[in-house]
């Protein structure tokens, strides 16, 4: 089957360890990306012209270009132009914030104008603060909004760390293919265990990431 | 009687529209003025203006004396003062029915939470839904979510009570479970400002009748007067739309 490769040597660990790269990358990236798409979701409701424009054009970049062109632009290009040698690790990291960023905001400022204006209307009614209706009223009914469908974004984002070996980096896939490589004349079917195994930690990774947001958003619909 | 609400001279347009036009009211303590006019003819825009949710170019809304201005540092503690219940739920959906209605005590007033629980309760129960405390909002209905709004505005005690159309989004059968409600309140003396389209209502609870027309006052007296002898032609021409009769 192929099945027993995995279990030689250290491999089983070098593929978790590869699994912890992608983790860890997606995760440091989930982080920033919510902070600043917050931040710009936010700028986005406000409603100034030139601000827009230019949060608009980052969202069709984003949109447009496929990840591992982003990451080549990235990673070599700009080596190439300013001469700084960005580590692989940096370059991903950068780049998938660039793209999470821009979700995130987009998911902010739909959470944000998809509040009716009489919360904020009936909250100041009862003599609540600006500050207050936000924090009491406006920002719980976003949260709440928000987290399944960032929990997509998470999942989305650990998917889309297969692309980092692309430019280097020994991610979980890269792993496996290393493994294979160095069956192929033991265990020439050593390819459908190895993937079998990371069709599983991938799963086992996102599927109660994915549960849970299933989960919140059955509590929260209203 | 002593006045507690007084409106002099107010004006209100959004950009060119003119909405509002040299409104003068004066409201006692413990009366009911019932607002009504034909869709569009200013009676939102009128109460916005009264709890400062509209900014105001010209004229005054003084409430017992105090000017109501959105810009200005007091406006919260005035509309402490002023109670308002909308055409639209507007119930916070994250929050559970005791939730919603402790929310503006506990965090505007101060008060001590359970005093404050009591107070929610003994007010829900007045108003026939003690077993729906511990619900969300999704879980009533139109009628019901009405009645918490009015509980929600109410515990607050506030000087005046403003009504927008509080039943125009309720099925039939649920209107008259709100009235009730306001009814009950007109009966503890509470002064009201209310926004209607149902005339056999504000024929019962009114003190004051105003009828409001492309944002001025037509005609203002007492509901006897106003259903049964209107004296402006507007005012027979506005209520001849809720009569019907076989051509
Ligand atoms: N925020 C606003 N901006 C522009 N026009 C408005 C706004 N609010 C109300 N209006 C206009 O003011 C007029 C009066 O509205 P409103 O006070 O809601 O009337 P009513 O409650 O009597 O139906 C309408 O023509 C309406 O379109
Ligand atoms: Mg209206």
């Amino acid at each position: 089957m192929g099945i027993e490769v995995i279990f030689k040597g250290k491999n089983l660990i070098r593929l978790l360890e590869g699994l912890g790269i992608a983790m860890k990358i997606s995760m440091i990236s989930v982080a920033i990306s919510i902070v600043l798409g917050i931040i710009l979701g936010m700028l986005m409701t406000m409603k100034k012209p030139a601000v827009n424009a230019v949060l608009r054009a980052y969202l069709e970049i984003v949109r447009i270009m496929p990840q591992m062109v982003l990451l080549f632009i990235v990673f070599f290009g700009i080596t190439k132009m300013t001469g700084i040698n960005l580590s692989a690790e940096t370059a991903s990291l950068i780049v998938f914030s660039f793209w999470g960023t821009a979700e995130m905001a987009d998911l902010v400022r739909g959470s944000l104008i998809s509040i009716p204006a009489i919360q904020y209307e009936s909250s100041m009614a009862l003599g609540l603060s600006g500050f207050q209706t936000y924090v009491y009223v406006i920002i719980p009914q976003i949260i709440r909004r928000l987290i399944p469908l960032s929990i997509n974004l998470i999942t989305r984002m650990i998917k889309t760390t297969s692309l980092i070996m692309m430019i280097g980096i020994v991610e979980v896939l890269k792993v496996g293919q290393q493994i294979i490589e160095a069956n192929r004349k033991t265990s020439p079917k050593a390819a459908f265990g190895v993937f079998a195994v990371i069709f599983l930690l991938y799963y086992l990774v996102c599927g109660p990431i994915s549960a849970l947001s299933k989960m919140l958003e059955k509590r929260w619909e209203n | 009687m002593e006045e507690i609400l007084k409106i002099e001279g107010l004006s209100k347009s959004f950009d060119d529209l003119t909405v509002l036009e040299d409104i003068n009211l004066t409201v006692a303590k413990g009366e009911v003025v019932v607002i009504v006019g034909p869709s569009g003819c200013g009676k939102s825009t009128l109460l916005r203006c009264i709890n400062g949710l509209e900014s105001i170019e010209e004229g005054k809304v003084l409430l017992d004396g105090e000017t109501v201005n959105p810009t200005t540092g007091n406006i919260r503690k005035l509309r402490e003062r002023i109670g308002m219940v909308f055409q639209s739920y507007d119930l916070f959906p994250h929050m559970t029915i005791l939730d919603n209605i402790m929310l503006a005590p506990l965090k505007v007033q101060k008060r001590d939470k359970a005093e404050v629980k009591k107070e929610a309760e003994e007010l829900l129960a007045r108003v026939g839904l003690s077993s729906k405390k511990d619900n969300y909002p999704r879980q009533l209905s139109g009628g019901q979510k009405q009645r918490v709004a009015i509980v929600r505005a109410l515990i607050m005690n506030p000087e005046v009570l403003l009504f927008d159309e509080v039943t125009a989004a309720l099925d039939p059968e649920m209107v008259r479970e709100v009235l009730d409600v306001i009814l009950d309140l007109a009966s503890q003396d509470r002064t009201m400002i209310i926004v209607t389209h149902e005339m056999a209502f504000a024929k019962a609870i009114a003190d004051r009748v105003v009828l409001l027309d492309a944002g001025t006052i037509v005609e203002q007296s007492d509901p006897i007067s106003f259903f049964e002898s209107p004296k402006t032609e507007r005012a027979k021409k506005f209520l001849s739309t809720f009569e019907y009769s076989k051509q």
